[in-house]
């Protein structure tokens, strides 16, 4: 049995309030006139001007909602660009809130998918990291809620982050009219809604039918288990797919690529499995998981290698397609993040790809803790960067930076993550008792 | 070099392992073990230094990427740089998403192809090569253990049928 470190619980308390302190001055010293966005930009201005000079360039190219509707009215183009900038300035605080937000829940989702594979595969090795993967995915109901409270809020006009949900540039926008059938607020929340219910309720569920194998005298539980596994499996490509498209994509209405769901996917997916390492790392090395051998690190380093592998060919496919045949309606997506990104728009592929390729390649080094660890690092900095790339440039545009907002929402969404999912680990023992494999994985090595 | 050599039948691959370790524990060197298929451990068992093949292969997929990337510079910007579809040709970053999938599959040629040759060349495989397999049962379902006689055939004997050994010939070494 698990017992939550003091020193860890003030730690995750102590990140958490700092995280409070920091979205509070984020939202505080967000603009709210015209005259105060431009100020802000003025005190700047010396190293944003060019930026500021290529968007007003290709400002008829730039996809975002505002740009477009509005020049289409016939407004001067100058007042046009001052409440553009007024609104990037207060998604400021709301797009690093959601950013983060959406990072720790997806770390949570990946997790249960993972979880769900290896149940599924009826996997030898895994069954020991089991409870680490329940109390990670423990995650998902304060994560899922506070992600959907968000959402709530954006339905609700309190920030920008979601232009279609504006009905003033609905109404002069004939593309986000032509997907109003999908892209509306109602059907919106209520498709969150089922896939929040969805993932919760299995990850409750088969919690529940987990800790009951363990007490009972035949496998009628286990069995149970892998049938719901495989079930969720099915929603979950079918949910997760969707979520990425209502979630993130549509930050961005007038962009749309068919790989993105399974894209989303792979970021999740090894930030989950880097974050089971990471927490199986952390408990074995007090004492707390002594059967988890460095062959069961190993296989994890593998996952974390490969996903990140996968990952990079996702992501190439999307960029070499969309580069290539440059078709201006798609590649906008992309001139904007070079113009304005490119130093987290490229410095994501070496996090993501360069450092896990070269580091987890030699298979000693994978049964190395510290090495894991390290890459974990990485890795999660390099997904956090990744949701950063999509969520921001049709957000806050060439106004990003990563400043208070944005670390002191990620610190608070730290401190919440290692929190909840510290404590639903000492609510049960770390070993699975009567799992059909768990000798298998007691004695897993490779 | 002994001239002559002991051959112990084995006709289970667990009695094996544990005749190997019986025999390493005697301290004496076995020359070579013969088997239908690859015995799971036998390699640590018998104490055998890791394979570098893997080592080999990161090389020769460094070379491969070297050869597409040279090769696609000479012949894409440096040799004649053409417009073709506007595709951008003044340096080889700006054009560089485009070479990707050779500079790819350049890396697994070379790697994948280059270490198979490598492994040939080491293990001495090659087509019309004499088998070296010093009985026919041994592809099918007999182990052999092999150790060299230094004066100790009696022991090595004795040995060899205490570790469970199910026939035990004494041969003359011919040099291969």
């Amino acid at each position: 049995m698990y017992t939550f470190s003091n020193k860890l619980k003030i730690g995750s308390f102590i990140l958490m309030a700092l995280g409070v302190l920091g979205i509070a001055i984020g939202f505080i010293s967000a603009p709210s006139t015209v005259e105060e966005a431009k100020a802000i930009v003025a005190s700047h201005s010396d190293g944003h001007g060019d930026a500021h000079g290529a968007v007003e360039a290709h400002g008829a190219v730039a996809a975002d909602g505002h740009g477009e509707a509005v020049e289409a009215h016939g407004e001067a183009h100058d007042s046009s660009h001052d409440e553009h900038l007024l609104h990037q300035l207060q998604n400021k605080p709301w797009a690093a809130l959601y950013v983060a937000a959406f990072f720790f829940f997806m770390i949570a989702l990946g997790v249960l998918a993972f979880y769900a594979i290896q149940r599924a595969a009826q996997a030898g090795w895994s069954p020991l990291l089991f409870r680490v993967m329940e109390g990670i995915t423990a995650y998902l109901v304060p994560g899922g809620i506070i992600v959907f409270v968000i959402l709530v809020m954006s339905v609700l006009h309190m920030n920008h982050l979601f232009v279609w949900m504006d009905a003033d540039v609905v109404a002069h926008d004939h593309l986000l009219q032509g997907k109003a059938g999908y892209l509306n607020p109602t059907f919106f929340l209520i498709r969150a809604a089922v896939f929040l219910g969805g993932w919760i309720f299995y990850r409750e569920y088969s919690r529940k039918l987990s800790l009951r194998q363990d007490e009972s005298n035949d496998d009628s539980n286990f069995k149970l288990n892998f049938r719901w596994s495989a079930g969720f499996l099915v929603f979950y490509l079918v949910s997760e797919s969707i979520m990425s498209w209502d979630w993130i994509m549509s930050v961005d209405p007038h962009w749309f690529s068919t790989l993105f769901g399974w894209y989303v996917f792979a970021s999740m997916f090894v930030s989950g499995i880097t974050v089971i390492a990471m927490v199986t790392v952390y408990l074995k090395s007090r004492g707390y998981l002594p059967d988890v051998n460095d062959s069961h690190i190993h296989d994890l380093a593998k996952f974390m290698f490969g996903i990140s592998i996968f990952w990079t060919y996702l992501w190439f496919s999307q960029f070499m397609l969309i580069w290539y045949s440059n078709i201006p309606e798609e590649v906008t997506y992309y001139v904007t993040r070079i113009a304005d990104y490119r130093l987290p728009f490229f410095g994501m592929i070496a996090m993501n790809f360069l450092f896990p390729v070269l580091l987890l390649m030699n298979s000693d080094y994978k049964r190395l803790n510290w090495f894991v660890v390290l890459a974990g690092i990485v890795i999660l900095g390099g997904h956090y960067m990744d949701i950063f790339n999509m969520i921001m440039p049709s957000t806050v545009g060439d106004q990003w930076f990563i400043g208070i907002p944005e670390i002191g929402a990620v610190l608070f969404f730290a401190g919440l993550f290692i929190f909840w999912v510290f404590r639903a680990l000492s609510t049960a023992p770390l070993q699975p008792k009567r799992n059909p494999f768990i000798e298998e994985s007691r004695h897993f090595h490779y | 070099m002994a001239s002559k050599a002991i051959h112990a039948y084995y006709d289970d691959d667990d009695v094996l392992m544990l005749a190997v370790k019986k025999v390493k524990a005697a301290k004496h060197h076995i020359e070579e073990v013969y088997c239908p298929f690859p015995v799971h451990g036998l390699d640590k068992a018998m104490g055998l230094a890791p394979t570098r093949l893997a080592i080999t292969a990161f090389i020769y997929g460094c070379v491969g990427i070297s050869v597409a990337t040279l090769m696609m510079n000479y012949i894409m910007i440096e040799d004649w740089p053409q417009d073709i579809g506007g595709k951008p040709s003044f340096s080889y970053l700006e054009n560089m998403p485009a070479f990707v999938p050779i500079m790819f599959e350049l890396t697994v040629f070379f790697a994948a192809h280059l270490m198979v040759i490598t492994f040939y060349m080491r293990s001495r495989l090659w087509p019309f090569k004499e088998a070296e397999n010093p009985d026919v049962r041994t592809t099918d379902d007999h182990f052999l253990m092999e150790i060299d006689i230094h004066d100790n055939e009696k022991e090595l004997k004795d040995l060899l049928l205490d570790t469970g050994a199910v026939e035990i010939n004494i041969v003359e070494k011919t040099s291969h």
